[in-house]
Order: structure tokens, then C-alpha cells, then sequence
């Protein structure tokens, strides 16, 4: 077996490892949506909204505490799906003899990585164990998707792309995508809690009551912020750092590519969204809005510009149809 | 002092958190502060007692006049809600950049576009959708982007020249209404703990600390049975502001630094085959553009000779014929007479003349010669063939205009295959090096309509007016020519012969020169800077209020002292509670097991001590000790 093989066998160990977090995940929501909401969560948001409640609300533990054991097992198994990736894209990398993320298979490998560990490292300093559902359930249909259509074989790459500006402009790129799933998949939690509180009929089905066990969607929205906001810087860093790549490789800094196109469109977008947060009348939801349309640009971005157009940022290496 | 006095554009919502009125010497009881609705419906509620300057009032259209117009319609373009159109639209209006063809990146592309949707694409070209970026509505768009910007960035630039020297504000006379707070009681007297405080937050860097402190004494007041107090106010956070301005006045310098090294820059694109030279002058170029305010005569007269070209394909299986290096070997001769030789590679530009020259393109250019009916040599000389594949199929053209008189003219047009498989499908490469080159070449007669003085694409070749040659059967004549071979042409055109040896290779250079790419560089790494400083400064304020008291308890005469905090934070800030936490573990001797104090000075109704009222994302208890989480 080569190391490139050992490589692909480990991403799909991954895999089956973040399908086992994602199942444990699934069934640690269920759990939690079986049960009445917790009372603590109730007492505390009524707390907040009349100032002259006690302040500082004593957590009252429920009757029969739903047992969390499932979350414990996504959270472990997450970790071994992940730590196995992080192995799949070193022997990756020692196959090909470069950065690991000269293509889109090796990019949809590393983004599903840095989503996952942006994951466990938040739940490591707060409980976002809420969230892993989503994150391991989009981890394993990136790694699916990678696996069955972006597959290539593990090689070097063209003399354009020989810089260490691909470790850096890549490199940035990639984390900055996996911090805007997770911060995507926060304002989606937010946007259907909200919608759940104000009455929303479909979501008003008891299938949807773990979400009341979720944060509030003002704080829901503060994490989400505090990650896109991360996104959001390199994701500019992304960009300045590939005007300057582009000024050495091609000559020019800016040339309306497709990819800087669509760059620019997810980095205004971004933008749009952190001037809504501090617009009257746009926070809350409508600004959580933008971090949807702002998630759609960068899958776009990643896949449709990758495969549609034909720009200078074609390394797919995917032959598509004429 | 207040946030009030800053300036803020119409419609922006970017105020403390949580405003508590500021305590004024003369109103005895503090009103309670409107407390923000139940922040259920939305993320982030805007407090209702915080209106920036103007926006409260609906625009009264009757009685504004002219002037009341301008500066209703000035204000609308400077508001936040404005400015979130403008953003969208930008977003919106590039995208048909990445759909359509553009013309300043592939022209071809969008002749090709408008032969295949005459009508559709008639118009689309008449609103300027084949060059958006340069289209008039993009342009509208950003730059009513960028007024806006100005118009809410320079009075923002003026009051925080003017708030960045403001001292914190004065200590709140309750601290029970902030969202983080701790209280303790400590063994040190209150001078002690103040001068503790003021050191922790000041912080260890002197020349930038973190908060900006003022230290203060409240006196005694014994008609409500006050003891004197000490007080440290703080605020960190100015820099947040600093950032976000520098970010935006960033941009509008990247934008003129962009424009600037449009009119000044040039870019000109030659193609050098092996042995031969360039001269850095405009007519020696194939294509050239520049800014108009670029004065040709400035270039720098530098020669250039393209000694040898390497290109390597990468061999295995896996990654058949990609290539894996290409490297030009060039000797620059300089004005003064001095040469070197140096290498361009893809990445790797070298600096000539003060233009940078980029490896863009590579090809073979064989060489030629073709003699006419009458013996009489017509043309000699390197064709470029531009790879249209991988494998470096390169199709080009041979324009023979100066055959003998009464002769025709004679234009072969096909390919070059630097390692040529023919079989009775046809001819293709198999591999981009040169292991069995072979032209093939299609042969026509006829007036190539270059007498005509119009302006001819050299890579292309009109056929429609000139007769093919063709066998018996009517199939076009295919001329295969190998290097060392001399071939006779169909028809009795004359002969073809390819020069024995290897093909030269050609490499296309592109040559540039733009003088603001320092300062685009600069502007761009302050916009990131900004960015960062703005996004990921806390902007929060902490009061601390320390007296000294009785013990409770059985020993009248032992004193102790009591310290109060309070945090405040501008918009969410998880990490308040633990500013305020770590502010109380830095205080000399103090103990926050200990009781809370019976009789809280700050007045009647006071609660007792509370852990935080701090946004909670976790839903789990919250202790005293301050968590790694908050920080």
C-alpha cells in the first residue's frame, strides 16, 4: 500500500468516525427534545428580561437530568474522526511531496478538518455540544463528496502554483472557510430558535424542541459573530495575500477573475453582515440573513467557480465537459 | 464625555451595551435606566434611550427647502442603512463579471458571445455588462459607496481625535444594574487596593496601557451615613475605534493608490523565441497599453536576449506531461552597457529597467522557410504556434504574401506537434517535449488582404477568400513537414522546409510597471490591520469603589475593606466577566469567600451581592472564580 492509498483509507476511517459522532449527536438531540425544556433555561431567560428578578439564578437541576452520554460519545468519536484526518492529510501531503491543498479534493479535505477542530475547540471552552450534529453531519458529506467526486491522485503541482504563497494563500483560505461553516451553522441554529420562539408553526412541532435546549439566539448570534469575525479578517488576509501571489505569479494584482470575483462578493457580503449587526433595525435576524447568503458565496466560490467558470484559479483538476 | 457627544452616522447601533445613566453631582437617586426589551425577538436590541443625533425624527418632507433637501438627501447617502444597500448592490453587480465574458480579459470570448446571441447580446454590451467592473453602474455604485464612506468616516475621524483624549468616565453612583460585577473584601486599606487596581489595569506595557484609569474620592457624605470612598473609573478600548477608521480611510487610500498606478502604469507583452532579443521600446513590444499619464519616452532602453528555455513535464503515470518547471535563461544588457544573465520562472519575475517581467506563456516558434513556384524564397523566418492543449498541440499560421509576381499569395494554416502520433484519425501530440515534432499544415492560395493596410490578427487567418487545396477526393491536402525536411507544396505552390535541429522555443514575457504597487500594499495590510484592531478590541469599562468598614460580627473595632466592581462592555462581550474577575483576584489581600458586606453604601435597596448578569452561552452555573472561557 502506498502512502497515497494510506491517505485515502484514512480519510474514509474519518469518515465513518464523524458518521458515528454525527449519529451519537443526532440521538443526544432527540434526547433532549423528548424531555420539557429545562427549567433553568425558562427561569433565566425571564430573569434577563425583568431587571428587578434575582439576578443570579441558581441552575435548578431537573427531576430526571437528560443524560448527555451521547453528546460525550459524538465528542470523543469527533476527536478520532478528526485527529484520523489530520493524519489522512499528512500522509496526503508526504505522498504528494507539497502543502496538502493544492486541489479541491485536498481543500474539501483540510476545510472539513478545520471545521471540525474549529468545533471541538470551542466545546472545549463552552457547551456547543448542540452543534454537533451539524458540524460532523457537513464534515462527513464534504469528505463524501471528496472522496467520490473531487478524488485525485496525489502528485505535484504546476510552476504556477509552486510559492510558498500556496501554503499562505491556501492555507488561510481554508481555515477561514471552515470557521464560516461553523459560524454558518450557528446562525442557522439562531434563525430557527428564533423562529421556534415567535411562534413558527412547522417549527413549533415538539420534533423541534431541542431547540429550546440550545442558547438563546442573542447569544446564539454573539458566538456566531465572534467566529465570522475571525472568518471575516482572513478571509481579507486570503484575499490581500493572493493579490500579492497574483502580482508575483501573473503579473497583475487584481484581474477580475472568477474566484477574485466571487472573493470580493463573499468578503462585501461579510462586510454587509457586520455593518447590519451595528444597523438599527438589521441585528438579530436580518443580520443572521446575510451569514447565510455570505455561507452560500463561499461554497459557490469553492465549487461552482471551481467547476463553471474557466478563470485562472481553475485547479480542480477536474475535467469538466465542454 | 457621555457617547453621546460622539458622532455617529444615522441609523448605526454601536453603543454600550448596557447605558446606565451617568450620575450627575446634583440628582440624588439615579433613575433607573430603561432596560433593554427581552432580546428574544432579535439578537442585539437597540436601547431605547441611546437615538444617535437626527435619527429620531422621521424626514419631514413639507418645510425642508433646498438646503433642508441637501441635507436630508446627505444624510440618507451617510447612513448606515444607505451604506448596507450600497454593500449589497456591489455584491450583486459583480457577479455578472464572473458569468459574461469580459472584455479586458478575453475579448475573443466575447466576439465569440455576441455571434452566438445577436440580440441579447447587443444590449447586454450596450449596458456594459461585457466590461462590468469598468461599467457605468458599477462605477456608480462604488463610488457612492465611498462618498458615503467619507461622509461618515471624516466627522467619525473628528470627534475620536476629540474622544480619544477623553479620561473614563465618572464611577456610577450604583453598580448594581451592570451586567458584570464582583464585590470582595480585602485585608489592605483602600489605598492599597486603589493603587493595586489602578497598576492591573493600566497593565505592564507603560507607553500603551490597557485601560486608561482616573483614581478619585468620593468624600464622606454622613446625612446617608457614607463613609469616605476611594474610586477607580476606567476604560479600554479607544483603539477600536483607531482601527475601524484607519481601516476605512484605508480603503479610500487603496482605491486612489489603485487609480493613481492605473494612469501611471504600463504593460506591454513580447515574445522572444530562443537566440534572439527584445528591446525595451514601445515598437518592440506585440502588445502594449498604459495610464495616460505614462509618457513612453521614460522607458528605460534596456535589451534583452533569450539565451535558452527549460520546460519540465512530469513523467509518471499520474501526472502525465503536467508540467513541472518552466525556467527562461535571459541576458539583460542595462543602458550603460553592463549585462547579467538571469532566469525568469512562473513566480519568480526579475526587475529590468524598473518593469518587473513575468514568465507568462512558452511555445515552439519553427522555423520556416517557404519558397514559391518559381525557386524564389517568399518567406523565412520563426512562426510562434500557440499550445492549445496540454500535450502542446500549437496551432499557427504562415502568411506568404511576398510571392513572385503573378503568383498568388500563399497562407498555410494547422498545427505543431512536438511529439506527433499520426494515424488515419489524424494527427495529435502526445507529449508537450519535442521527441517527434511534425508540422501539418493545410495550404491555401489567393490574396491574403494584407496589401489592404488594415490591422491583421498574425495568429489567424481569414480563409474565406482564398481556394484550398484539395486531393482527388476534395479532402483539404494535409503538408506534413518533419525538422531537416524540405516538402514540395500541393498545386505546384512551390516547397516547405522545417530548419533541421531542435524547434526554438519561444516564450511570451509580459513587462510591467506600476508605481503604486508599494502604496496599494500599504493601504491594503492597513485595511487588514484596522480590521483586526477593530473587530478584536474589547471596548469595556470598569469601576471600582473601596471603603472601609466595621467587621461585623463580635469585634467592634476591627476594620475592613470593602471593594466594589463594575463592568461594562460596548456590545457583546463574553469576556467581561472575566476582566472583571481577573481585576479582583490582581487586588492585594482579597477574599471574595468571605460575607458579602451587610450594609452596601450605595443607598437603600441595594441587593445582595450577585455573580453576573454576563450573557450565558453555556447554560451551566456560573461560580465565582473566573473561567478560562471568558477570557
Amino acid at each position: 500500500m502506498t502512502v497515497a492509498d494510506l491517505s485515502s483509507d484514512l480519510v474514509w476511517a474519518a469518515a465513518t468516525a464523524l458518521t458515528v459522532a454525527f449519529v451519537a449527536f443526532t440521538i443526544d438531540l432527540s434526547r433532549l427534545g423528548a424531555k420539557e425544556p429545562e427549567p433553568a433555561v425558562v427561569t433565566d431567560a425571564t430573569s434577563d428580561a425583568d431587571g428587578d428578578a434575582p439576578v443570579a439564578v441558581a441552575v435548578a437541576t431537573p427531576a430526571r437530568p437528560v443524560s448527555r452520554k451521547a453528546a460525550g460519545i459524538g465528542i470523543s468519536t469527533g476527536w478520532l474522526g478528526t485527529i484520523l484526518l489530520l493524519a489522512a492529510i499528512v500522509t496526503r501531503g508526504i505522498a504528494a511531496g507539497r502543502a496538502p491543498w493544492a486541489n479541491m479534493y485536498e481543500f474539501t479535505l483540510v476545510g472539513a478538518f478545520v471545521a471540525m477542530a474549529v468545533f471541538l475547540g470551542v466545546s472545549t471552552r463552552r457547551d456547543v455540544r448542540f452543534l454537533g450534529a451539524f458540524v460532523t453531519g457537513l464534515s462527513v458529506l464534504f469528505l463524501a463528496v471528496a472522496q467520490n467526486s473531487f478524488y485525485l491522485d496525489a502528485t505535484g503541482v504546476q510552476p504556477a502554483l509552486q510559492s510558498y504563497w500556496l501554503v499562505i494563500h491556501v492555507g488561510v483560505a481554508i481555515i477561514a472557510t471552515g470557521i464560516f461553516t461553523v459560524a454558518f451553522v450557528l446562525s442557522v441554529v439562531q434563525l430557527l430558535r428564533d423562529s421556534r420562539e415567535t411562534g413558527n408553526g412547522f417549527l413549533g412541532h415538539p420534533a423541534w424542541r431541542w431547540l429550546d435546549t440550545t442558547p438563546r439566539p442573542a447569544q446564539l448570534e454573539a458566538l456566531s459573530f465572534r467566529l465570522n469575525a475571525v472568518g471575516f479578517v482572513l478571509w481579507t488576509f486570503t484575499i490581500i495575500g493572493g493579490a500579492i501571489w497574483a502580482e508575483h505569479a501573473w503579473g497583475r494584482y487584481w484581474g477580475w477573475d472568477p474566484k477574485e470575483v466571487w472573493s470580493f462578493v463573499v468578503w462585501v457580503v461579510y462586510a454587509a453582515y457586520l455593518h447590519a449587526r451595528t444597523t438599527r433595525g438589521w441585528s438579530g435576524r436580518r443580520a443572521a440573513y446575510f451569514v447565510l447568503v455570505g455561507y452560500a458565496c463561499v461554497l459557490f466560490n469553492f465549487t461552482g467557480v471551481n467547476l463553471i467558470f474557466n478563470g485562472k484559479h481553475s485547479y480542480s483538476g477536474i475535467t469538466t465537459q465542454e | 464625555m457621555s457617547d453621546k457627544d460622539l458622532y455617529r452616522p444615522e441609523g448605526i447601533d454601536d453603543a454600550y451595551s448596557h447605558p446606565e445613566p451617568e450620575p450627575s453631582p446634583a440628582d440624588g437617586e439615579p433613575t433607573p435606566s430603561t432596560r433593554a426589551a427581552p432580546s428574544g425577538r432579535t439578537g442585539r436590541v437597540a436601547p431605547a434611550d441611546d437615538e444617535a443625533p437626527g435619527a429620531s425624527a422621521q424626514p419631514q418632507l413639507p418645510a425642508l427647502g433646498l438646503q433642508g433637501s441637501l441635507r436630508w438627501v446627505w444624510r440618507q447617502v451617510t447612513s448606515m442603512r444607505v451604506a448596507l444597500m450600497l454593500l449589497m448592490l456591489l455584491a450583486v453587480a459583480a457577479v455578472p463579471g464572473s458569468v459574461l465574458p469580459q472584455r479586458p480579459q478575453d475579448p475573443a470570448a466575447v466576439l465569440t458571445y455576441l455571434q452566438d446571441n445577436p440580440g441579447t447580446g447587443e444590449w447586454l454590451d450596450r449596458l456594459g455588462f461585457f466590461d462590468v467592473y469598468a461599467s457605468v453602474w458599477f462605477s456608480a455604485i462604488y463610488i457612492l459607496l465611498f462618498v458615503s464612506l467619507v461622509g461618515c468616516i471624516l466627522p467619525r475621524t473628528k470627534a475620536h481625535l476629540q474622544a480619544v483624549r477623553n479620561r473614563p468616565p465618572r464611577t456610577p453612583r450604583r453598580f448594581d444594574r451592570f451586567p458584570a460585577k464582583a464585590e470582595c473584601t480585602s485585608a489592605a486599606t483602600p489605598d492599597e487596593v486603589v493603587d493595586a487596581a489602578a497598576q492591573h489595569l493600566r497593565g505592564r506595557v507603560r507607553w500603551l496601557p490597557t485601560f486608561r484609569v482616573d483614581v478619585g474620592t468620593e468624600p464622606a457624605d454622613p446625612a446617608r451615613g457614607l463613609p469616605e470612598r476611594r474610586t477607580v473609573a476606567a476604560e479600554r478600548g479607544y483603539l477600536r475605534e483607531t482601527g475601524n477608521l484607519l481601516f476605512h480611510l484605508s480603503l479610500l487610500g487603496l482605491l486612489v493608490a489603485v487609480a493613481t498606478g492605473q494612469l501611471l502604469h504600463f504593460r506591454g507583452q513580447a515574445i522572444i523565441t530562443e537566440g534572439r532579443g527584445f528591446a525595451n521600446a514601445v515598437v518592440d513590444y506585440d502588445t502594449f497599453e498604459n495610464g495616460s499619464l505614462f509618457s513612453p519616452a521614460s522607458l528605460v532602453p534596456f535589451s534583452m536576449t533569450l539565451d535558452s528555455f527549460d520546460a519540465q513535464f512530469a513523467m509518471d503515470a499520474v501526472a502525465f506531461a503536467q508540467s513541472r518547471d518552466f525556467t527562461a535563461h535571459v541576458t539583460v544588457r542595462d543602458p550603460d552597457g553592463t549585462s547579467q544573465q538571469e532566469q525568469i520562472k512562473v513566480n519568480h519575475p526579475i526587475v529590468a529597467g524598473g518593469a518587473k517581467i513575468y514568465l507568462q506563456g512558452n511555445g515552439y516558434a519553427p522555423d520556416i522557410t517557404v519558397t514559391d513556384a518559381e525557386g524564389q524564397v517568399a518567406f523565412a523566418g520563426r512562426v510562434p504556434f500557440l499550445p492549445e492543449d496540454t500535450m502542446y498541440t500549437s496551432r499557427g499560421v504562415v502568411k506568404v504574401p511576398d510571392t513572385s509576381a503573378g503568383l498568388d499569395q500563399i497562407g498555410l494554416v494547422g498545427y505543431f506537434l512536438p511529439t506527433a502520433e499520426v494515424d488515419e484519425v489524424g494527427a495529435r501530440s502526445t507529449f508537450p517535449q519535442p521527441i517527434n515534432p511534425l508540422l501539418v499544415l493545410e495550404v491555401y492560395r489567393g490574396d491574403l488582404g494584407l496589401d489592404e493596410g488594415l490591422p491583421q490578427n498574425v495568429y489567424r487567418l481569414n480563409t474565406d477568400t482564398l481556394t484550398p487545396s484539395v486531393d482527388e477526393e476534395g479532402e483539404r491536402v494535409r503538408v506534413l513537414v518533419a525538422p531537416g525536411q524540405t516538402v514540395d507544396l500541393p498545386d505546384g505552390l512551390g516547397t516547405i522546409t522545417l530548419a533541421a535541429g531542435d524547434v526554438p522555443r519561444y516564450v511570451a514575457l509580459d513587462l510591467r510597471h506600476d508605481p503604486a504597487l508599494v502604496w496599494i500594499l500599504v493601504f491594503a495590510l492597513g485595511a487588514l490591520g484596522g480590521l483586526a484592531v477593530s473587530l478584536f478590541t474589547p471596548r469595556r469599562r470598569v469601576w471600582l469603589r473601596v471603603w472601609s468598614e466595621d467587621t461585623p460580627g463580635d469585634e467592634p473595632s476591627a476594620r475592613r475593606t470593602v471593594v466594589s466592581v463594575a463592568g461594562l462592555a460596548r456590545g457583546d462581550d463574553a469576556g467581561l466577566q472575566g476582566e472583571v474577575d481577573r481585576l479582583v483576584e490582581a487586588l492585594p489581600g482579597a477574599s471574595t469567600a468571605s460575607g458579602p458586606p451587610d450594609a452596601p453604601p450605595t443607598g437603600p435597596g441595594a441587593r445582595p451581592r450577585s455573580t453576573t448578569t454576563s450573557p450565558r452561552t453555556d447554560g451551566r452555573a456560573r461560580t465565582d472564580r473566573p473561567r478560562k472561557a471568558d477570557r
